[in-house]
């Protein structure tokens, strides 16, 4: 930190802090006055849930959109075992997206609105899906699938009692990544017209640097309980004859 | 409820950029005005120059923040390849800092290191600590144990044997998570914006209103991911010859 030599070295006082975690709780918990709002005031714990029950239901919204294009494509590709090219290389394109630009010109050029965050943030969740479902499918031993088809079951049954199944922890690490990308990104959506928890950071002049730093601690927790819970659900999901094997 | 909405009147837009906006066309409406046109050539022409210094930020901003990550990343992954017992709070550690949103993760340091570069480095750095722990984990543990055993027959110690056998055999999937941490990066490093890193973000959140604004940073970002994707595969298939000998 200290730059400049010599031996003797002044003693650095350290920076003035521009906003406390303390401050920040406080923040979240009981609403503080704002300098640009006019007397109103901001924060507290009810407009925390407001905010972030948006921010839930954007992102819920988002990756429900985003499953219903991605999987039946993947799991159809995958199934068929064609488009490998397709599958893999759009989950690759979709890294590079690039969040901010997204969201911006989403906004500008079709408008700003929930519809349009949705629609947006489910084209940075439908590569991870699209990939995962395709690779999830085709590393399922041909084996077992030709056991199936000689059991009688249809292409359909196939697919869904076989390998769907035995796919559950590579869908699952797709619908996982997806979520954190979407709900991450979610945050900048104040900037479409979508007042989710990054309102707190994205508006500095109205909430000031405690607010932000509450924001952030606000994503963070929000991000890492969706996460979690996804955890849980691919536990819940994962048949238990898997769970045994890898024991 | 749309305090943030674009509602900023585009005639005005020579003013609103500022500087950086400068309107050098003669025509009696500019460009910018025109909410309906997707891509103003003749503005992108006349401004394309006040790009470079952003984008040059912005490929800093990744070169510095992968280079850390990697440091940090591969060398917890030699210390858990040796010492099993630290690969489940290491996999656990990594997984929270990746599933953190980076846009939180800056301003979680606001009070530690406050606004500028410092902040966006450390985020997008620990952002990239996973998938780099990962990949080199995978590459280190798909090493044939018959091939180790080989080495160890020829004499060679443990440390040869993972500096000269273990870790060139892993360097296709190291470079591969290197390649999947510098590309979300670059995508991510357009946030740096608000922690005032600057990058390209800083452009697109300026004139954030304005589509050839958006579609230029953009496109520059996407085009410095491709580019540093091509160099780490270019270097990969440098590093290990023995693979294209192999397909031959």
């Amino acid at each position: 930190m200290a730059k400049g030599g010599g031996a003797v070295s002044a003693p650095v006082l350290p920076p003035l802090p521009l906003a406390s975690f303390q401050a920040a709780i406080e923040f979240i918990f009981t609403p503080q006055s704002s300098n640009v709002t006019g007397g109103a005031k901001v924060g507290g714990l009810e407009q925390v849930l407001e905010l972030t029950l948006t921010q839930l239901e954007v992102t819920f919204l988002a990756l429900a959109l985003a499953l219903a294009v991605a999987l039946p494509i993947g799991l159809y590709l995958g199934h068929r075992g064609v488009g490998e090219a397709l599958a893999i290389g759009l989950g690759n394109a979709g890294r590079a997206i690039p969040e901010l630009a997204l969201i911006a010109f989403m906004a500008a050029a079709i408008g700003v609105g929930l519809l349009n965050v949705t629609i947006a943030l489910a084209i940075l969740g439908i590569p991870p899906l699209l990939t995962n479902a395709f690779v999830g499918i085709r590393q399922v031993d041909r084996a077992s699938v030709d056991a199936a088809r000689g059991m009688g079951m249809s292409e359909l049954e196939v697919l869904a009692k076989v390998e769907v199944p035995l796919a559950v922890p590579t869908l699952m690490t797709g619908v996982r990544t997806a979520t954190i990308n979407i709900v991450a990104t979610a945050t900048i959506a104040p900037l479409a017209g979508v007042l989710t928890l990054g309102d707190f950071i994205i508006n500095r002049n109205v909430y000031g640097d405690d607010g932000v730093l509450a924001g952030a601690i606000l994503v963070a927790l929000l991000a890492l309980a969706l996460e979690l819970s996804l955890a849980g659900l691919q536990r819940a999901l994962t048949s238990k004859g898997l769970k045994v094997s890898t024991a | 409820m749309s305090n943030a909405a674009p509602a900023i009147p585009l005639a005005a837009a020579g003013e609103v950029g500022g500087d950086f906006f400068r309107e050098r066309s003669a025509d009696s409406q500019p460009c910018q005005a025109k909410t309906n046109v997707l891509f103003c050539f003749g503005w992108a022409k006349d401004n394309i120059g006040e790009y470079v210094s952003p984008a040059i930020q912005h490929v800093e901003l990744v070169a510095i923040s992968v280079v850390a990550g990697f440091a940090i990343a591969f060398a917890l992954a030699l210390l858990a390849h040796r010492h099993a017992w630290l690969r489940p709070p290491l996999l656990g550690a990594t997984g929270v800092l990746y599933t953190i949103p980076s846009i939180a993760f800056f301003f979680l340091l606001l009070p530690i290191t406050g606004f500028g570069r410092d902040s966006a480095v450390i985020a997008l750095s620990a952002y990239t600590l996973q998938i780099i722990y990962r990949n080199t984990m995978a590459g280190l543990t798909n090493v044939p144990p018959s091939v180790k055993e080989a080495a160890r027959g020829m004499g060679l110690t443990e440390r040869q044997i993972l500096w000269r056998v273990e870790l060139p055999l892993a360097t296709p999937e190291i470079v591969a998570g290197l390649r999947i941490a510098t590309v979300s990066t670059v995508a991510l490093a357009t946030l740096a914006v608000f922690i005032g890193a600057g990058g390209l973000g800083e452009p697109i959140y300026e004139f954030i209103t304005f589509k050839t604004n958006i579609i230029i940073a953009g496109g520059l970002a996407i085009a410095i991911a491709v580019c540093f994707d091509a160099i780490l595969l270019w270097a990969q298939r440098r590093s290990t010859p023995w693979r294209r000998a192999a397909a031959q």
